[in-house]
């Protein structure tokens, strides 16, 4: 499965890209999966993902929890807690 | 009623008075308008800072904004919304963020206004990094942001108003 993926603030930083496209093996099947997946790609992503507790993800621009299945989505977005406002 | 509805993103600054003045100008039916202006400090966490630069993730914030908005406007008998929040480089002393509400009462105007800028703080994909002496560095989401927005949850203390 193809997806776009985006990181935003510092795991944007960490990762050394805005976005990408990526092939997704099969067996990785929810938000938190992908994210342990992503941490096994080099160290960069290792130090990106590290701490998936404090990233926050959205799929398709809304919020999702790790649990969350990733079938069928088109963008998903990796970023730390939002300090907005 | 219809409720007239306004909600930008934008690099530009904007004017907080203006912005609220188009909320009441011509109606009769307003009795009440709330404004929030959230301004960039000079200082955080107690060091003096440059700037503040605030990061966004297009398409998403105005989604995640205009949810919360049409939220406000099913709990709380509205006149008029408006949400304006800045992003890029922002100096101290410059306008971060706005909330404008309008009700023909009090109530409605003052929670709404307090329940759209909880939920900005901790949903609106936005990131804050301050320019400091030594170098930029990421703002931490703080815990009491998170504990203001889950007391509008259901079953929380604030409920609407009639």
């Amino acid at each position: 499965m193809t997806l776009k993926l985006r990181y935003f603030a510092w795991v944007r930083e960490r990762v050394g890209k805005p976005e990408e496209d990526i092939e997704v093996p099969a067996g990785v099947a929810t938000v938190g999966e992908l994210m342990v997946w992503l941490a096994s790609r080099g160290e960069e992503y290792a130090h990106a993902f590290a701490n998936p507790k404090v990233i926050r993800a959205a799929i398709d621009r809304t919020h999702v929890k790790p649990q969350t299945p990733i079938k069928g989505a088109g963008e998903i977005a990796f970023f730390p807690p939002m300090t907005g406002g | 009623m219809t409720v007239s509805s306004t909600v930008r993103l934008q690099r530009e600054p904007f004017d907080a008075a203006a912005e609220a003045a188009k909320l009441t100008r011509g109606s009769t039916d307003v009795g009440a308008v709330v404004t929030f202006t959230g301004i960039c400090r000079g200082t955080e966490a107690g060091e003096p800072i440059a700037a503040l630069t605030l990061e966004h993730y297009p398409g998403m914030a105005e989604a995640e904004i205009e949810r919360h908005v049409a939220e406000a406007i099913g709990r709380w008998p509205l006149l008029g919304v408006t949400v304006i929040h800045r992003y890029g480089r922002i100096v101290p002393g410059e306008d971060i963020v706005m909330v404008a509400t309008t009700s023909s009462h009090r109530e409605a105007a003052f929670a709404a206004a307090e329940f759209l800028m909880d939920y900005l703080k901790t949903r609106a994909p936005f990131w804050k990094q301050v320019e400091k002496a030594d170098g930029k560095i990421w703002v931490e989401a703080k815990q009491s942001d998170d504990a203001a927005a889950g007391r509008w949850r259901e079953g929380g203390g604030r409920q609407a108003a009639e």
